[in-house]
């Protein structure tokens, strides 16, 4: 649906010297697909996003929306953003204040070619608010409106025109924290519902877990690495996207010994840590183990037969509502942990650390 | 991120590229041009030109020994300085104290103080001085005839012919723009600064003096220096007042240069150079120091609400001030225009004038030709000068801040010049373009609409600008992405979220060319006379009680303008 192969945009910064924000990316999005480009500011996600949308002109590469190609460096081809077939919400959301929401709604069925009969136009606008759950809003000023139903008008008016992408850009980052939660799941509902192909672009590791079919976490213009929520949760293939997805322990060492079914031990200051090995490590890599916090168990007296057990003193044990932040010291490190309510400990407690060997993972250190 | 080499068609906004609105910044940035640049270069050139227009160019220097070496070049520089200073003074103090009585005290009614202050900006200067002159004159002045009968004086205490006579009509005049400048100091002023200061143990002449002043320091000196530029432009003071005292200044010396018979061209041409170049380091240093200034950060672009300082008794006194300002510098200029309109010659109030009180100034200019010639001369330019400038500073403002065009920032400089030319030299300038120029505009009003648009380009560029900065891009972007294409974006989203800012730009305009007099008195002569030059020669002529009438009708205008203006952008629903 959306296609974009070897995309690379320069932005000018001096007399003749560019800075390369897109690197040469490429990527797929399957029809009916929630897809996120996620990844820290300046990474290239919101350019990326731009150059499909036609508000940017890249420097090199192809980009094809449904079947289309709107933009070819090669052939030279550049299609106006105003005609492509996209549907587009902005960060600011863009309502126009000068205009009620009925015609801010309306306004993409009043310009460009296709010409709409008044019912015609007052069929589909409703139709669009009710979708989005502003039915009756019609006559209001855009400006009267709450954030979060603001939020909802400029998706009602990219979805009037039955675009065949939606493209998102960081729609969420204006809303408070509850507020966000539900436009998630509402946004998932709604394009879950209607099908259409979604470029979301964001930095919040959530909203991509929690809404998209595909992720591609970017960083420096180019894509990391590409895959479902749930593989790049869980099998982040560099420190980086561990780092970047959810807050991560790590443990520097050297691959003390590879096995063959994608397993191996680590020698590392704490001892030796069996974990998962990506295929490019070998025998002697450096390398750091990564654990998440909430896959750390304690225990306060030594389990027996465990892998993986290093002895440990509480550092810090803070409240927090779901879980209790918890710090321990290693020898070396010092290991950030969530536990439940009913684990009571206090500051400078020996307890066991238990490091589950299916929940480490050990990336080539950079 | 890697750098690499640009190439260089790439550099170039696309959307432009895309348009025929590429077409646009050329046209703008030639435009431009023609009207900023070229009747200075044409200036320079004629300051070293030993004949206006020759049939070939002689090079001299004799035109500079003229202007620069007279019996008169060191009392003009003098006289110059002192009135420009003098007024710069009088006018930031009057302005500030009034401020601070309105914005940070508890004086009584300060309320409706505030908008009458910035009354005098109704009144054009060419009548404030002729209302002074009314009242201070040392022969039939109503303040001095009075004050010396009630007081069995000698002789009449005040002269307005004179320089600190120059120096009050000219600062009573600018008050309201050092009082609208210093009340925007004083509201951007974070409370918290002062408050902090108060917390710390300070008392509240500290806190002034360590706190509020210094904080106050920046602006200060960029309101003063601004003043000073103005008045060393203005000639409306120095024409009505000075001239008569045979007090010169640079502007009058530029307007006799060009009044004497044979008019000296070069002379008056190498004086406007003079009074050019210290008018540009002027407003050098202005921007400088204002750029300076922000590095205080007392203005966050947040309103704040001030402190307001309990002044106890002294409130009263407050109160005193503001009135007796209100009384003698607001009211008493329009009483005495009002009074003398309906006077057959000029007299002072007494049962036996009232009794010769009659309609007959107006009845006379009611079939004076002349008048409404001027009349409509100066509404037609008022109005098109205003449409004019801002059509096209708002395109030119628009290529600046949203094209993303090389080298805009050029158009944004062109724009800006104007505002370093005095009136009398641009007029200076203007006469030397076209008398040279195959274009047969001198003598019509189409050259003063062409100066008119010139001198307020950069008064256009400002609210233009400042309307589109406050447009967010993605309101242009998101109608792009709903399939409109450059025109209908234009159309339907940017120009009617400019329209507030545009219409507030014209009605300013419209209300500075309509009495605009520096540029015109070189400019308008015989059938495009506009009111303010016809005030000036009807009141040389004598003729002052229809002179006075005149201007009442003039005020009543510029207030039907206003009102005018009100009512239907109200109905075509301006809104922000």
């Amino acid at each position: 649906m959306i296609e974009v192969k070897s995309l690379t945009k320069i932005y000018a910064d001096g007399k003749n010297v560019g800075v390369k924000a897109v690197d040469e990316i490429s990527f797929t999005v399957e029809e009916g697909r929630f897809y996120t480009l996620l990844g820290p500011s300046g990474c290239g996600k919101t350019t990326t996003l731009r150059c499909i949308a036609g508000l940017e002109k890249a420097n090199g590469g192809e980009i094809a929306v449904a079947g289309q190609k709107v933009y070819s460096s090669a052939n030279g081809i550049f299609v106006p953003a105003y005609r492509r077939p996209i549907g587009m919400v902005f960060q600011s959301y863009a309502i126009w204040p000068h205009m009620t929401v009925f015609e801010n709604v309306a306004f993409p069925l009043r310009v460009g070619k296709q010409r709409h009969t008044g019912d015609e136009i007052r069929r589909k606008v409703i139709g669009a608010l009710e979708q989005v759950e502003l039915g009756g809003f019609e006559d209001r000023m855009a400006t009267q409106l709450s954030g979060g139903q603001q939020q909802r008008l400029a998706l009602a008016r990219a979805l009037v025109r039955e675009p065949q992408v939606l493209l998102l850009d960081e729609p969420l980052s204006n809303l408070d924290a509850k507020l966000r939660e539900r436009m998630r799941l509402e946004l998932r509902e709604l394009q879950r519902r209607l099908r259409i192909t979604t470029l979301y672009v964001t930095h919040d590791q959530i909203e991509a877990l929690s809404m998209s079919n595909v992720i591609a976490v970017m960083n420096a213009g180019v894509i990391i690495q590409e895959g479902s929520p749930r593989e790049i949760y869980m099998q982040p293939k560099s420190k980086f996207v561990a780092q970047f997805i959810g807050s991560t322990n790590q443990i520097a060492g050297q691959v003390a010994k590879v096995d063959g079914d994608g397993r191996g031990v680590v020698r590392t200051d704490e001892g030796e840590i069996a974990a998962g090995l990506l295929s490019n490590v070998t025998q002697g890599s450096r390398v750091v183990v990564v654990v998440r916090p909430e896959s750390v168990v304690l225990h306060r007296d030594k389990p027996p037969g465990r892998a993986n057990v290093l002895e440990g003193k509480i550092g810090t044990a803070m409240f927090l509502g779901e879980y209790v932040d918890c710090t321990v010291e290693l020898r070396k490190h010092v290991l950030q942990t969530h536990q439940p309510h009913s684990f009571q400990v206090r500051r400078g407690d020996e307890v066991w650390v238990e490091l589950p060997p299916e929940e480490c993972m050990a990336l080539p250190a950079e | 991120m890697a750098t690499v080499a640009l190439p260089r068609t790439e550099r170039a906004g696309f959307q432009l590229l895309r348009e025929p609105a590429l077409l646009v910044p050329v046209i703008g940035a030639a435009v431009l041009i023609y009207l900023a640049v070229l009747p200075l270069f044409m200036l320079v050139w004629g300051s070293f030109e030993m004949e206006v227009a020759p049939r070939e160019f002689v090079f001299t220097l004799q035109n500079y020994q003229k202007a620069y070496a007279s019996e008169y070049t060191y009392s003009t520089f003098v006289n110059s300085l002192i009135f420009a200073s003098g007024s710069a003074v009088l006018t930031f103090l009057l302005g500030t104290i009034l401020a601070w009585f309105t914005e940070r005290t508890n004086v009584p009614l300060r309320g409706i103080f505030v908008p009458i202050a910035v009354v005098p900006l109704i009144l054009p200067g060419v009548l404030e001085s002729i209302a002074w002159i009314f009242l201070l004159s040392p022969k039939f002045g109503y303040l001095n005839v009075w004050l010396q009968w009630m007081f069995g004086l000698e002789s009449p205490p005040f002269n307005v012919f004179s320089l600190p006579g120059m120096i009050w009509v000219h600062s009573v005049g600018q008050v309201p723009l050092a009082f609208l400048m210093m009340v925007a100091a004083f509201k951007s002023m974070d409370p918290s600064l002062e408050e902090s200061a108060m917390m710390s143990g300070a008392n509240t002449w500290q806190t002034f003096r360590r706190v509020t002043f210094r904080l106050l320091m920046p602006t200060t000196g960029s309101v003063l220096l601004i003043l000073f530029v103005r008045t060393l432009e203005s000639f409306e003071t120095p024409a009505l007042i000075g001239i008569p005292a045979r007090i010169y200044v640079y502007t009058s010396e530029i307007y006799l240069a060009f009044n004497e018979y044979p008019p000296d061209y070069g002379r008056g041409a190498a004086l406007a150079i003079g009074l050019l170049l210290l008018s540009a380091f002027g407003v050098w240093l202005y921007t400088r120091s204002t750029r300076e200034s922000k590095k205080f950060q007392t203005v966050t672009g947040k309103a704040f609400r001030p402190r307001q300082f309990d002044l106890g008794a002294w409130r009263w006194v407050g109160f005193g001030f503001l009135m007796t300002y209100f009384v003698f510098v607001v009211l008493l200029p329009f009483l005495v225009l009002f009074w003398a309109s309906f006077l057959p010659f000029f007299a002072t109030p007494s049962w036996d004038a009232v009794q010769k009180l009659s309609l007959d100034n107006y009845r006379y200019l009611a079939g004076f030709r002349p008048f409404w010639d001027a009349m409509k001369n100066s509404i037609l330019l008022a109005t098109m000068t205003a449409t004019v400038a801002m059509i096209l500073t708002s395109l030119v403002a628009w290529i600046v801040y949203k094209s993303r065009l090389p080298g805009s920032w050029l158009l944004d400089f062109l724009a800006f010049i104007p505002i370093t030319v005095p009136g009398i030299v641009l007029g200076m300038a203007l006469i030397l373009l076209y008398v040279a120029f195959p274009l047969p505009i001198y003598g019509t009003i189409w050259v003063l609409l062409i100066a008119y648009v010139t001198r307020y380009l950069p008064y256009g560029m400002r609210t233009a600008s400042g309307s589109i900065l406050q447009i967010h891009g993605e309101l242009e972007e998101a109608a792009s992405a709903s399939g409109a294409s450059w025109w209908e974006t234009f159309k339907r989203v940017t120009l009617p979220l400019l329209r507030p800012g545009i219409a507030a730009g014209w009605i300013y305009i419209c209300i500075v060319s309509f009495r605009e007099f520096s540029t015109s008195v070189l400019l308008a002569t015989g059938e495009s006379r506009v009111l303010s030059i016809l005030l000036f020669t009807m009141f040389e002529q004598g003729q002052v009680t229809v002179v006075a009438a005149i201007g009442i009708l003039m005020i009543i205008t510029l207030l039907a303008i206003v009102a005018v203006f009100y009512k239907v952008s109200g109905r075509v629903g301006i809104q922000t």
